[in-house]
């Protein structure tokens, strides 16, 4: 990837993160933890692979996405604000009463292909819709994103047992392994490890990935496009918290609001990661 | 008088998927290893490459029709009720029924009448657990006739909607060259000014049977034939309620949160009547002939009959 595209990205995607301080704060509650893990991901999805244009959000052709792990909605709005499909402004009011921005992904939000949350479901509505684009000759591809804890869901292996029977291989699951669920670590609450296992065993393309590095990123997703009679997944080593230091690796932000201190600090880390990209 | 053809509703499912397949191009069918019981086995012969088995993984299943709507397919979602609404039931809620997404949900073997398979199989909650999704429509056909207009019902209508089907064979008692479906909408099968009896599936033959009965000992028995059980027609419940004055329910469901509640709950807002259920008490079944357990679960028209001897005494 060529240095000014990765340096925008990296913008974006830390703008993505602001966003997500500014929606749980604002919202005092939300799971800033695994929305900061996915950022960089869903930036380079929004910005750099996926077919979507947000004037036109119904478009049948487009790339869909669906956030399975549907608690970390703060990152997708912040990326879906940027990429111009809602004001900026609608991320201050997440969660509010008669807010445009529910507290999980909701289908009738610009930009938000499926409803999602309730974990485990996301990625069977997304099987759905690679089926839909088999049989209606369409060559969208279809993303999904679950969290590592989120895989402990026994619908997670239908979706993935039915998705590899159909040869879905318009089909990109990413999991986003940052190691932490609300009870604990994974590996201490009921380790879903090893995962990449588990997929391949499952007949799925795996595909290993550090969620943090957009070199890194562009040769994942390069490979699952290249990837036929497969689905494929894309397990992303991460960081939970990922660019908020007191944030980073603590399972206590998985589901709590910034206070005001807690905000402002983590607004001038990421002010000042800002500027430095911009410099 | 002619012979009574009987037939199993599950049957019209499968053969009206098929007749209609032609007609509108984004049906699919959706199966959960159930295609020979739930009659999808019909559809899948004469359209394979329309037909997709999810194996037995209901919760994928339903999910999977979610995302197939949300790109502008008609996904007919189908296994037992038992499954369909229990144990998929946060699914059809949250996948389903929250994005208000174009899924048809087809549901057989409701009820007691499943028989042999006994309680675990014998789905006496569905209609009380679907009534409680916003936006779900819920239709109960009562034969052959009705349940083939229901599935087209389904298709022309644009938004989430489960229907019950039986395996049990029961009459057909509505006439094909003159039937109407209209989704909502109550049908007076038989009018009668003493007492209404409000039926659904195969309770309605049941409550027309006791109205002859009933009419010989000079109680005129209104029946209504509620297909639509959600939304429910409220202005017909209402309109019977004050013209008759009293209103028997009778479902092959229990008698909590099914069509008994929710006439109940109707009446109870416009004109405050005395409603007597009929269904399946608070208990499970248990394994037998079907036609047995209709009769010892009370499912029938000689207890439709006494049920309103009693309720015509309450006005």
């Amino acid at each position: 990837m060529d240095k000014a595209k990765k340096t925008e990205l990296q913008k974006l995607a830390c703008k993505a993160r602001m966003g997500v301080i500014e929606g749980t704060f604002n919202a005092k509650s939300g799971h800033p933890g695994g929305s900061l893990s996915i950022c960089d991901t869903l930036t380079y999805l929004y910005f750099s692979k996926m077919n979507v244009d947000a004037k036109n959000p119904e478009d049948p052709d487009r790339d869909r996405f669906v956030l399975s792990k549907g608690h970390t909605a703060p990152a997708l709005y912040s990326v879906l604000a940027l990429k111009g499909y809602f004001p900026e402004e609608e991320i201050k009011s997440l969660r509010h009463i008669g807010a445009l921005l529910q507290g999980h992904p909701c289908i009738h939000i610009p930009g938000v292909d499926m409803s999602s949350g309730s974990l485990g479901q996301g990625i069977s509505s997304a099987c759905g819709m690679a089926l839909a684009g088999k049989l209606n000759g369409k060559s969208y591809k279809v993303y999904t994103v679950l969290g590592d804890g989120e895989i402990e869901e026994g619908q997670v292996w239908e979706a993935a047992m039915f998705a590899a029977h159909k040869k879905l291989d318009n089909l990109v699951a990413v999991v986003d392994n940052n190691g932490l669920q609300i009870d604990g670590p994974i590996s201490e609450v009921c380790s879903p490890e090893p995962i990449t296992d588990k997929f391949a065993a499952f007949g799925w393309h795996v595909i290993t990935m550090d969620a943090h590095d957009f070199d890194d990123i562009e040769r994942a997703f390069s490979e699952a496009s290249s990837v036929s009679g497969k689905p494929v997944v894309i397990v992303q080593k991460s960081t939970k918290g990922k660019g908020v230091s007191f944030m980073e690796n603590q399972v206590s932000w998985h589901g709590s609001a910034p206070n005001a201190e807690q905000y402002a600090q983590a607004m001038s880390e990421l002010s000042a990661q800002l500027k430095e990209l911009e410099d | 008088m002619a012979d009574v053809i009987k037939k199993a509703t599950r049957e019209s499912y499968g053969e009206a998927l098929r007749d209609l397949a032609e007609e509108y191009k984004d049906l699919v069918v959706l199966d959960a290893d159930l295609a020979a019981a739930t009659k999808t086995g019909i559809f899948k012969k004469a359209y394979p490459d329309r037909f997709f088995d999810c194996g037995i993984a209901e919760a994928n299943m339903m999910g999977v029709a979610a995302g197939l709507a949300a790109c502008g397919k008609i996904p007919f979602a189908s296994t037992f009720a038992m499954f369909a609404a229990g144990r998929a039931f946060e699914i059809v809620r949250n996948s389903i029924g929250y994005p208000h997404l174009n899924v048809k949900i087809g549901a057989t073997h409701a009820g007691i009448s499943v028989g042999e398979d006994g309680a675990t199989h014998q789905c006496n909650e569905d209609i009380a657990l679907m009534r409680t999704i916003p936006g779900m429509t819920i239709i109960n056909p009562c034969d052959d006739v009705e349940a083939r207009a229901a599935v087209k019902a389904a298709l022309d209508f644009n938004g989430p909607v489960y229907m019950r089907f039986g395996r049990l064979a029961v009459p057909v008692i509505n006439d094909a060259a003159t039937y109407k479906f209209e989704l909502g909408k109550g049908v007076v099968m038989k009018d009668g000014s003493d007492i209404t009896i409000a039926a659904t599936g195969l309770m309605v033959n049941e409550a027309l049977e006791a109205a002859k009965t009933l009419e010989a000992e000079g109680i005129s028995a209104r029946v209504v034939n509620i297909h639509t059980i959600k939304p429910l027609d409220k202005e017909l419940i209402c309109k019977c309620a004050k013209e008759t004055g009293v209103i028997v329910t009778a479902e092959e469901h229990s008698i909590i949160g099914g069509l008994g509640s929710a006439v109940a709950e109707a009446v109870t807002e416009c004109c405050p009547v005395p409603v007597v259920k009929i269904g399946v008490n608070d208990e499970f079944g248990h394994s037998g002939p079907a036609v047995d357990l209709l009769k010892e679960f009370g499912l029938s028209a000689e207890n439709i009959a006494n049920k309103a001897r009693e309720a015509v005494k309450l006005k």
